[in-house]
């Protein structure tokens, strides 16, 4: 059954019919017709942002804090172009998005016509897919088309470039049901002879190891729930990427910490030393595995992806599992059990003191001080003061990033908002507003550097405008930290140009958002300050001033395998060759 | 390049030669893409390609199927078996993407190219040319009493044969289509 409308209309009508409830976007002459429909109903919530890309990473935390795909609407050329960040960051990240943007009338592609740009041609390597609609009786279907690419198989944003005249003339509207299946059927279920064969080495391995990530949590709740249910019942140690934390609870009795270049001591060290490596939705990023020569040298590796090419991409794997990861724990969890729970009990109880002993090492140490707050300290302290709260965290890109992931503690999946592929400075206040749009009595914190907070700041005056109380957590070091740590330890200590300058006041800024500013330097008033922040009703900017010279170990230099891990300032003499220095 | 060990009948006409100089054996596979003949997927299969540093030796496209709009993409790529399987793995998760065949390791197929050839030339070298043509089944499909243009179809190794037998004797212009491939049998 179809009806006629105006393709603007459709674009209301299929986000309705696809279930979305809100959509962050910015207007423009070439979406015009669309606003002009959002205007006259109200089902569907808009939130007004400052710059696209905001909106891009609210519509990432958007999603990536619910499981469903965040949707954005840009208007043509600067508005599709200022898109361009957000959609790499969720490509890199496999954030489900669904991006619209206007184009100029169909009769002027190709003329330079004023606010054109090749928006599919520019945003072709930085979606999964995307269209140009050219004929209003093709919307419906795209549109309900790219809500199933979006979210099926490995999950990724989309976007489809609609001309004006396409969202103005009228057109045959199909619903979801009508529109036809897609022969994009990703494989989801395992095949069965390799999980066998897994349980098989997983019933003998002396050493084995779970190492999780982003896929864990795509994948939906059941699959965060299997892990547990599996590496409980296994008492098989469990390691996680930046992407998974909170996909295995940090409370769990089998959780090492999270792997990689500032990952911990006892992860890193247990993911050289173990003979049987399960990778569940990870792939082996450049960050995880160090030199990959001498990566995990004595282990058989198996590894669980939805998509096929993740598998032999970087690491060659013994067995490659092609399937979502809550179908093939599902059968994993179930082949174990009726093979008889089988495990290496002696072998587990070695590789267990193992990583005790590991542990004993207390890799995240730090040199405590009563004058400075330090770094460290500050997250500590918002961890013990935010407990058991229900609460999100997003983060900027940089050493707070890192330090987050080392001191604040996940027990749920979808809690923790970051961008890891591509390292996005900027994206961690609209992420926490997306968030906060979504779970509207949470507590939404943003643990920022002073240096990428900036980078879209403009959006506190959406996080006021929408009521958002999204907290700021500044760990204010005056300097582009990680860039210090990086030219401290490769460039002779030539701090080109990684100082921020010419600060805001940031209470002052706050004040002149309208919100709360708070500031504090001093480490006994700092739970005070922790506590003023979280009991206001609205947005805070804390600007949190902090050690200016601290680094962030354990580190793992580029180009390094994991048994050469730089634990503290006293390691790093000469630690990085001229090999490292050239990888990123 | 010449320190390289290339496998099977591959020509170096490469559009991207972005591969890593270490790695070991590199061989030469046909694959046959099928595609939604869509705005673009041209470009996707050869963005794809670029963006990710893999060698296109040759390339062609048509609709093969006009009612289901599908078109049949063959490209002749070169890398170790790793780079092999992941230019596959990464062709065969594009959205229009339907199929990918390696034609190369799927069992015996046959592949042809067509390629048109200027000879310019007078007396002896003229003469010569069009002897050399007959023994290679080319037909003449143009002449002058200055020039020729031969039109050839078969392997690319024998494009390549005859295109250096033309090249003393006045080759002026070549135009190849790329190969076309299909597997042998039913
Ligand atoms: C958009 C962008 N530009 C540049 C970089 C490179 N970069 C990575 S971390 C960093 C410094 C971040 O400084 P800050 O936000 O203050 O965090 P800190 O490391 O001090 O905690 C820079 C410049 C990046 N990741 N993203
Ligand atoms: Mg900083």
């Amino acid at each position: 059954m179809s009806r006629q409308m105006t393709g603007a209309k459709m674009v209301v009508q299929a986000l309705k019919d696809q279930g979305v409830d809100v959509i962050f976007g910015y207007p423009g002459g070439a979406v015009l017709p669309i606003y002009d429909e959002i205007f006259q109903q109200n089902d569907i919530r808009h939130i007004l942002v400052r710059h696209e890309q905001g909106a891009v990473h609210m519509a990432e935390g958007y999603a990536r804090s619910t499981g469903k795909p965040g949707v954005v609407l840009v208007t043509s050329g600067p508005g599709a172009t200022n898109a361009v960040t957000g959609l790499t960051d969720a490509l890199m990240d496999s954030i489900p998005l669904v991006v619209l943007a206007g184009q100029v009338p169909t009769f002027m592609i190709g003329t330079d016509g004023f606010q054109e740009a090749d928006t599919v041609g520019i945003t072709r390597p930085c979606t999964k897919h995307n269209w140009l609609v050219k004929d209003t009786d093709r919307l419906a279907e795209t549109l309900h088309q790219a809500f199933h690419v979006a979210t099926r198989g490995r999950p990724g944003p989309v976007l489809i470039d609609i001309p004006k005249d396409v969202q103005f003339a009228t057109g045959a509207y199909t619903g979801p049901r009508e529109a036809g299946v897609s022969h994009y059927q990703p494989r989801v279920k395992g095949d069965t002879a390799a999980i066998t064969a897994l349980v098989e080495m997983m019933e003998k391995a002396e050493r084995p190891l779970f190492y999780t990530g982003g896929g864990v949590i795509n994948s939906g709740p059941a699959a965060s729930q299997l892990l547990r249910e599996l590496a409980d019942a296994t008492g098989i140690p469990v390691t996680s990427t930046l992407m998974g934390l909170g996909a295995y609870p940090a409370s769990g009795k089998g959780w090492i910490g999270m792997l990689g270049m500032h990952g911990l001591y006892e992860a890193n060290l247990a993911m050289h030393d173990c003979d049987l490596m399960v990778n569940i939705g990870a792939r082996f990023d450049d960050r995880i595995t160090g030199r990959i020569a001498d990566f995990s040298p004595h282990s058989k590796k198996v590894h669980i992806d939805i998509d096929p090419s993740s598998i032999n991409k970087v690491i060659h794997v013994d067995i490659g599992i092609v399937g979502d990861v809550a179908h093939v724990l599902e059968d994993l969890v179930n082949i174990w059990k009726a093979r008889g729970r089988k495990v290496n009990k002696e072998g587990l109880t070695r590789w267990w003191g193992k990583i005790d002993g590991w542990r004993a090492r207390k890799c995240l140490t730090y040199r405590q001080s009563d004058k400075v707050i330090k770094p460290q300290y500050a997250l500590e302290r918002l961890e013990a003061l935010t407990r058991g709260r229900d609460r999100y965290i997003t983060t900027e890109v940089g050493q707070h990033q890192m330090w987050a992931a080392q001191f604040l503690r996940f027990d749920e999946p979808n809690r923790w908002m970051t961008s890891g592929g591509l390292g996005t400075m900027g994206y961690g206040l609209p992420a926490s507003i997306g968030v906060q749009v979504a779970h509207p009595d949470a507590l939404v914190i943003n643990v920022a550097g002073e240096a990428s907070w900036l980078m879209n700041m403009q959006e506190m005056g959406t996080a006021m405008q929408f009521r958002a109380p999204v907290k700021q957590f500044i760990l204010n070091n005056e300097r582009m930290g990680m860039v210090r740590q990086w030219q401290q330890l490769l460039h002779g200590e030539r701090y080109s140009h990684s100082w921020s300058e010419s600060l805001p006041d940031f209470v002052k800024l706050a004040e002149a958002f309208g919100c709360k500013g708070i500031r504090c330097s001093d480490p006994a008033k700092l739970d005070a300050a922790i506590e003023e922040m979280l009991a206001h009703d609205g947005p805070v900017i804390f600007d949190c001033l902090v050690e200016k010279h601290e680094n962030c170990f354990p580190m793992i230099p580029s180009g390094k395998p994991h048994n050469e891990m730089l634990l503290g300032d006293a390691d790093t003499e000469g630690a990085i060759g001229a090999k490292g220095a050239v990888l990123v | 390049m010449s320190a390289l060990n290339i496998k099977k009948g591959s020509t170096s006409h490469s559009a991207y030669d972005l591969r890593d100089p270490n790695a070991q054996v590199i061989e030469s596979h046909t694959l046959a893409v099928l595609v939604d003949n869509e705005a673009g997927v041209l470009a996707r299969v050869i963005g794809l390609f670029s963006g990710r540093g893999y060698n296109i030796d040759s390339l062609t496209v048509a609709e093969v199927d006009h009612k289901g709009h599908r078109s049949r993409i063959t490209v002749v790529t070169r890398g170790t078996p790793a780079v092999i399987e992941q230019i596959k793995a990464q062709l065969g998760r594009l959205v229009p993407v339907h199929d990918v065949h390696d034609l190369t390791v799927e069992g015996p197929s046959v592949e042809r190219e067509l390629a048109l050839f200027k000879v310019a030339g007078t007396g002896e070298r003229r003469i010569e040319s069009l002897r050399l043509a007959e023994i290679f089944r080319a037909s003449v499909v143009d002449s002058t009493l200055e020039s020729f243009v031969f039109e050839l179809t078969g392997t690319p190794d024998k494009i390549d044969a005859f295109a250096d037998l033309m090249r003393p004797l006045g080759l002026a212009d070549v135009a190849r289509t790329g190969v076309a491939a299909l597997s042998r049998g039913a």
